[in-house]
């Protein structure tokens, strides 16, 4: 075929020919690309933004001591405002704390059961279930929080509010357990079958297989399910200050009303001026927050992917 | 070794393995047709034949590892030392310290390699930490990879070389004492050299557990067994002694296969 080779040689002119779809190409990778890097710019931009909010406080009223270590947040004094936020820190601390009890066993059995024992179509049943259980709103857990469990506290406990420790602990822990769940059986799934079809082998039963060989594989990632559990804790509002009752206060007992960080910036922000140091405070207390969230998420994150070892 | 634990019968059965009548479906698919096998007690028997004859399908209804799936069924016995495993009375993790599996690829465990050895160990023996180095050294020993990892005992055995990976899976099974032991291919994912170190340790073996071996590779089954097995389709089609299998086949399929003219 003396003809067709020569068409080719002659073909060769126009190699650095550049036609639409080359631009469209370099149009769409640079969209992508900004779309991609926009969580950083993003991300980014809200910490200048919280930052700068907050700085004149910083700068001014701000003493690490009373700001850290002072249980009293009474910045609508108008002699002596305090800017104390121990008791939010504890508030924060005590129903995320309660709230990982509750979410840390429903999660796992609940991983294990749908990674390890369900098949077919109730393993996909319940998968769906679990991701719609997670988009449920945080203002109707809050809402279960206020109208069942607050009448069943009373109930049950025979105390005169159910709006306490309790009740945001538990609501808490009901929400953060579905996207536990997802990520802890992400991460049993994420072990490969032959070391569970090795234990098996070797005689180990069905709840030695996961004990001995499955969870300690999957370690890393229940764990990091576990640390954004903690991170949903800390960062939820709405819910949290529905449930607590949103009294300042250090709790002594799980029936004890409490305020949380985050709900205290979405109660009081709306009714401080731009810019007077309780508005500064308040953003302060967001940066806190920012950082503290975003570490927990990191560490998360970096566990997750198994580049931390241990 | 070992005789402290030493539980043999008087009269050790003449057939480690014994299967009747032996049919096995996935789902609607028939993969083996009236196997009756009878493998000899203390010997290294291997399983050939094509992709897709049943020879693993064989091997893993054995220690019933089959039955993960979930879709199996199957009909008809195995007796393995004189035992049906396939009574309903039957525990599987008896089945399981009695029979051994080395897998395809080798799969030790994500921990050190010591607790690779033990972990079977540990499973059937609650609560006995004494000799535990010693069974260590021990398994170590009779694998001959003592010497190569006697310093890094608390390394994960998943860093290990995969043929020192594949030692490591023989090793684990022999404290637990079995009398037979499964291989399913061992040698696929090994390179020549571990491949022939592997067959020399089976070949070490040999008298001590009745070994049943599934390959693809023909000159391995001449070399490392005393009884061959070739399976077509789901059928035993011959069962005879290794040296007679390859030189004067019975049957006109087995004669086809060794000469290469299928698989």
């Amino acid at each position: 075929m003396p003809e067709a080779s020569s068409t080719k040689l002659a073909s060769t002119a126009d190699f650095d020919r550049r036609d639409l779809d080359w631009y469209i190409d370099k149009v769409v990778q640079l969209i992508v690309f900004f779309a991609g890097i926009s969580a950083i710019i993003f991300i980014i931009g809200i910490f200048i933004f919280i930052t700068m909010e907050g700085l004149g406080f910083l700068f001014e009223d701000f003493t690490f001591k009373e700001f850290f270590l002072s249980p009293f947040w009474e910045p609508s004094d108008e002699d002596a405002p305090e800017y104390g936020i121990l008791a939010l820190i504890a508030g924060t601390a005590s129903v995320t704390g309660l709230a990982m009890i509750v979410a840390i066993p429903f999660s796992l059995g609940a991983a294990i059961y749908i990674g390890e024992f369900a098949t077919g179509k109730v393993r996909e049943t319940l998968k769906v279930l679990v991701e719609l259980l997670a988009a449920i709103p945080s203002v109707v857990w809050g809402f279960i929080g206020l109208s069942i469990m607050n009448p069943l506290i009373i109930d049950l406990f025979d105390v005169p509010v159910g709006l306490n420790v309790l009740n945001a602990g538990i609501i808490l822990g009901l929400m953060a357990a579905p996207i536990m769940t997802s990520i802890a059986e992400d991460a049993l799934k994420a072990v490969p079958d032959r070391y569970r079809e090795a234990a098996e082998a070797l005689g180990a039963t069905r709840w030695q297989v996961i004990f001995k060989t499955v969870l300690p594989a999957a370690k890393n990632g229940l764990l990091g399910a576990v640390l954004l559990g903690v991170g949903r804790g800390f960062g939820e509002t709405m819910a949290v200050l529905m449930a607590t009752g949103h009294a300042v206060n250090i709790p002594g007992s799980l029936f004890d009303p409490v305020r949380a960080l985050t709900a205290t910036i979405a109660a009081e922000l709306g009714e401080t001026a731009v810019g007077s140091p309780h508005y500064q405070a308040l953003f302060t207390i967001g940066i806190f927050l920012f950082i503290i969230t975003f570490l927990i998420n990191l560490t998360a994150d970096l566990i997750v992917r198994g580049i931390r070892k241990g | 070794m070992n005789a402290i634990i030493d539980q043999d019968d008087n009269q050790s059965p003449e057939y480690a393995i014994h299967t009747r009548k032996l049919n096995l479906w996935y789902g609607t698919f028939q993969a083996l047709f009236d196997v009756d096998l009878s493998i000899r007690n203390g010997m290294i028997t291997s399983l050939i034949g094509p992709s897709g004859c049943g020879k693993s399908t064989f091997l893993r209804s054995v220690n019933r590892i089959n039955e993960r799936l979930g879709y199996v069924r199957i009909e008809g016995d195995i007796d393995v030392l004189d035992n049906n495993i396939y009574d309903p009375a039957v525990e599987l993790v008896q089945v399981r310290k009695q029979i051994g599996m080395v897998f395809q690829r080798p799969n030790p465990l994500p921990i050190s390699i010591r607790d690779n050895i033990l972990f079977g160990h540990r499973l059937h023996n609650k609560g006995s930490k004494a000799d535990q180095d010693e069974i260590v050294e021990s398994a170590l020993k009779q694998v001959l990879l003592w010497d190569k990892v006697k310093d890094r005992l608390n390394h994960k055995g998943t860093e290990l070389s995969l043929e020192e990976q594949q030692k490591l899976c023989i090793a684990r099974l022999l404290p637990v004492k079995p009398s037979v032991l499964l291989m399913d291919e061992p040698c696929s994912a090994l390179d020549p050299k571990g491949t022939a170190a592997v067959e020399e340790l089976i070949w070490e073996l040999r008298g001590e557990y009745t070994i049943l071996i599934v390959t693809h590779n023909m000159a391995q089954a001449r070399r490392a067994s005393e009884e061959c097995i070739f399976m077509l389709m789901g059928k035993v089609i011959e069962h005879q002694a290794t040296e007679d299998l390859f030189v004067t086949p019975a049957q006109k399929e087995t004669a086809d296969y060794i000469e290469g003219r299928y698989g």
